[in-house]
């Protein structure tokens, strides 16, 4: 025994596995006495559930919170942002401040979204003011690109009208539930083609949040040449770059993927840009990460027991301007070429180092807070307990000027404590 | 231009001055005053007929000395030229016997019809399938440098008795290359005591020690267009956000209305006519680019650049110093005729297996089409036309391999000796980062910052000196191996290398 960790899991992914196996990690099932169980989100239903669901001892640990659907399901992320959002005017914070049009200055970073069938006379209404615009349909609890679709037209989506009498979507409850946010049809385009970001982000606890976000993201590009051509909304290969829905294109090459590191992109808008609105770029997309964690984490279930690794969706437009599109709670773990392979790997061991200090048994009552050394390829995005070290003008000073501080440039630092700058 | 102006006024006056008291003078004035009896000499026109009269009376003949042949621009040494001319022919006879097996033309006017869909597809020639299986490349790097190998200068006899004064390298022809002293002193921005992008900028030194100072540096030279301060900037690395501008002012590379319309006629001769070239460059980029982890992303800019420059007939210019001939060929029936010779390609460059790797990384910087191909064609007739052609130029081929086997023979006798030994040629490796200029092996952002040093430096030496510092670098693991092959996979792997230490150490740090 000796207090060898013992791991469960009902994910067969040699990315897990070989990490496990790698610390001398015992493998048992799940009626047995374990310690870490990676769970897939159908067993975190289960363990959390009222009827079926046990308590948790202080030496288990389990890799996903209990209700991370506030977060990764695109209504409720919606919902909570848009509550986040109106609490902050409610407060006169600064933050929430909006300009002559009525947006929000710094917390726009969500598309217009709407519910189906709940705010369809809502979406009606505005989808009338602009009538040439696309938007897009997400059924809202898929995933990997299922289910969605563009429309242009208010006919395409008939069936969700409240009112329609010919109207055949019977079903109420929440799985068939979707959302409709306006398309970005400007998105940045490199070689010609649309692209979106995946950043993992790891979150140790909500109340203080402490969150760690891993430098080596990735960008996935379409095989196709971006287009938005009304005759092309149909093609799914040109507008979603889920590697799901890419993997299936005739143009998908095995050996890379269709995948950039986050560096190359840096370095593409570097070179292209320049430095200033390059920099400006990533510390907008990190705020925005920031933001969504803030507007779930009063909600969220703070249980001790858990951590959990987020896969965030990011587009940026033509403006470089960032936006949240979606964040997933089960970021796909499998590997679609050797880097890929690697990459995975090492986000694994790094989540494993952080949220399971020596890789051995652990207590949650510890205190969550890595020493710097373990973090590997994380770096922390935001330590809510540190931020609340220094005092709450500097946040306004930063804000109100959109930058942060002289410190703001050094983006390649480690350790990111300019970060917290902004609370 | 008007201070060059006044400078050289400054100058003439400064001669004349120093002539005032000389034989020479006193005899021009004793002529001159003779002279003016003579009939031709008129009041009005005194200065321009003097002139005449000088010039025509033999009196004082010309300073003249003869004119150097032009093969002498393009290549002084004979032998020289005669091996780039019979590599040339057997590259020009493996493209036309290619061209008769599959029975098509070396070049066609496009139907109409294909024209407008090639001019659609204009911008992702990428989604394209078309059979290439039949095409082989031209020629690979390997079989150019099996020519350099036997490159021999007649006039030179080794004698048989092995000395410590043999160069047990590949390449056996006796070139002057420059050995660690005196490249120290040719690349001494380079040295330890001075500030460095890829080096200084390291997420562990302050920028206020060299990065933000440099940086405000690199932005007055741009403000100024200071061609010539650019280059000497760029000695030291260019900020990422400052190098497509350098870089053009470097080429002096301004994006004129003539350049874009340029372009666009090139890319009309694209459209209107088809060269069988054209089936070879798309084969390459195809299987190639589209599977690089850094280039895939602009597979159809390569595509755009390398056809519209095959139609590039001012590249042609670039032959009066480059030791390669243009290949000609007649048009059906007129052979031999010369009223009928073309150049073909049009520009006269026959492209190696992956050229399109020495247009990849400026993909990263120029993004609007005709500005990138200005920049390529322009890096191209500077520097990478000499790693395609034989010659006894410093910066050529030839002498790069052997500085390379030089530096390796001379500072790694043990590691050198021991590859040799086991039948793993240093060259035979590093042939192919040196003859693309590391383009496809480094990381793209460290590629860059070598590419820095060549517009810096105004040469290709350095790409010999990274190879030897590669070598250098993994001399241990390389000790330890025992056959060619894995010689290869302990060097296969270069995008984890960080190019600007690797330099450093070797050529300032290493006891020599």
């Amino acid at each position: 025994m000796a207090g060898k960790v013992k791991w469960v899991t009902d994910i067969e992914k040699s990315v897990l596995i070989n990490n496990f196996e790698k610390r001398g990690w015992v493998q048992v099932t799940e009626n047995e006495d374990w310690n870490f169980y990676w769970m897939s989100v159908q067993t975190i239903r289960n363990v959390f559930s009222v009827e079926t669901g046990y308590r948790l001892s202080d030496d288990q640990i389990v890799n996903h919170f209990p209700n991370h659907y506030e977060l990764t399901r695109k209504d409720l992320m919606v919902k909570n942002i848009k509550r986040y959002r109106k609490e902050l005017e409610k407060e006169g914070s600064p933050l929430a401040e909006k300009d002559e049009n009525g947006k929000y200055l710094y917390l726009d970073f969500v598309p217009v979204t709407y519910m189906l069938p709940a705010d369809y006379n809502l979406f009606v209404e505005e989808f009338r003011k602009s009538p040439s615009s696309t938007w897009i349909m997400k059924p809202c609890g898929k995933a990997q690109g299922k289910g969605i679709f563009l429309i242009n037209k208010l006919s395409q989506i008939k069936k969700w009208s409240r009112d329609s009498k010919t109207s055949s979507f019977v079903s109420q409850s929440t799985k068939e539930a979707y959302v409709i946010s306006l398309y970005i049809n400007n998105p940045l385009l490199i070689g010609g083609r649309k692209f979106d970001l995946r950043l993992y982000v790891l979150v140790s606890t909500y109340r203080p949040l402490r969150c760690y976000m891993y430098k080596l993201g990735f960008c996935r590009f379409c095989t196709v040449k971006y287009t938005p051509s009304t005759s092309e909304l149909d093609n799914m290969f040109v507008h979603l770059t889920n590697v799901a829905i890419q993997k299936h294109g005739e143009d998908y090459n095995h050996i890379h993927g269709g995948k950039w590191t986050v560096s190359n992109l840096r370095l593409y808008l570097e070179s292209t840009r320049g430095r200033e609105v390059t920099s400006k770029l990533f510390d907008e997309i990190h705020w925005i990460i920031v933001q969504s964690l803030k507007a779930v984490a009063p909600v969220m279930n703070n249980d001790k027991h858990c951590f959990e690794c987020y896969g965030y969706d990011i587009i940026i437009d033509d403006k470089l301007k960032p936006w949240l599109i979606e964040v997933n709670a089960s970021p796909s773990l499998t590997s679609s070429t050797a880097n890929d392979r690697i990459l995975k790997y090492n986000l694994i061991n790094d989540t494993l180092n952080i949220a399971v200090p020596n890789g051995e048994i652990p207590d949650c009552k510890w205190n969550k807070s890595p020493p710097k050394e373990v973090l590997g390829n994380y770096e922390i995005l935001y330590d809510e307990e540190l931020a609340q070290g220094d005092g709450a003008d500097r946040e306004l000073r930063s804000r109100s000027g959109q930058s942060l501080g002289p410190k703001a440039g050094r983006s390649r630092d480690s350790g990111r404590t300019v970060l917290t700058t902004w609370k | 231009m008007l201070q060059e102006e006044s400078d050289i006024s400054l100058i003439i006056a400064q001669i004349v001055q120093k002539l005032k008291g000389s034989n020479l003078y006193a005899q021009l004035e004793r002529q001159a005053w003779a002279s003016l009896q003579r009939p031709e000499i008129k009041l009005e026109s005194l200065k321009e007929d003097i002139k005449e009269f000088f010039k025509i009376s033999g009196l004082f003949p010309l300073p003249s000395h003869p004119a150097a042949p032009p093969e002498h621009l393009k290549e002084p040494l004979v032998y020289m030229r005669k091996a780039q001319g019979s590599w040339e022919k057997r590259i020009l006879k493996s493209l036309n016997s290619m061209c008769t097996e599959l029975s098509i033309p070396l070049a066609r006017k496009r139907p109409v019809g294909e024209q407008k869909e090639l001019l659609n597809k204009w911008n992702e020639m990428g989604t394209d399938e078309p059979d290439l299986s039949l095409f082989r490349p031209v020629y690979a790097p390997k079989d150019f440098l099996e020519v350099l190998i036997n490159l021999r200068n007649p006039n030179y006899e080794n004698g048989d008795s092995l000395s410590f004064r043999t160069h047990l390298g590949l390449i056996q022809v006796p070139l002057k290359v420059k050995d660690i002293p005196e490249l120290k002193e040719c690349f001494v921005e380079l040295g330890l005591n001075t500030g460095q992008l890829g080096i200084d900028d390291s997420t562990q030194v302050p920028p206020e020690l060299f990065e933000n100072e440099h940086v405000r540096i690199g932005q007055k030279v741009l403000a100024e267009q200071d061609s010539a301060a650019a280059q000497q900037y760029i000695r030291q690395g260019s900020p990422t956000a400052l190098r497509a501008e350098l870089w053009a002012l470097i080429l002096n590379i301004s994006s004129q209305p003539e350049d874009i319309l340029y372009y666009e006629q090139l890319k009309t001769n694209v459209i209107q006519h088809d060269l069988l070239v054209d089936s070879l460059i798309y084969k390459d980029v195809k299987l190639t680019a589209s599977n690089d982890d850094y280039y895939f992303v602009f597979e159809d800019y390569l595509y755009q650049v390398l056809l519209c420059f095959s139609r590039d007939t001012s590249v042609l210019n670039h032959f009066a110093y480059n030791s390669a001939s243009p290949p000609k060929s007649y048009i059906r029936g007129k052979l031999g005729l010369e009223e009928y010779a073309v150049f073909y390609p049009p520009n006269g460059k026959i492209l190696s297996i992956n050229f399109f790797l020495s247009v990849a990384p400026l993909c990263f910087l120029y993004h609007e089409p005709s500005k990138l191909y200005q920049i390529f064609r322009e890096m191209y007739v500077r520097f990478f036309f000499r790693l395609h052609s034989i010659s006894s130029h410093p910066s050529g081929i030839v002498s790069l391999c052997l500085l390379f086997e030089t530096l390796l023979q001379t500072y790694l006798p043990q590691l050198f000796y021991h590859l040799r030994e086991i039948g793993a040629q240093p060259l035979r490796i590093s042939f192919k980062w040196m003859v693309r200029a590391f383009s496809g092996y480094l990381a793209t952002d460290q590629l860059l910052l070598l590419w820095d040093r060549i517009l810096g430096y105004n040469s290709l030496e350095i790409l010999a000196v990274l190879a030897a510092a590669v070598f250098a670098f993994r001399a241990v693991n390389l000790m330890e191996v025992t056959s060619l092959a894995a010689a290869e996979a302990v060097l296969a792997d270069l995008s984890t290398l960080k190019v600007m230490p690797l330099l450093q150490i070797f050529l300032f740090a290493t006891v020599t």
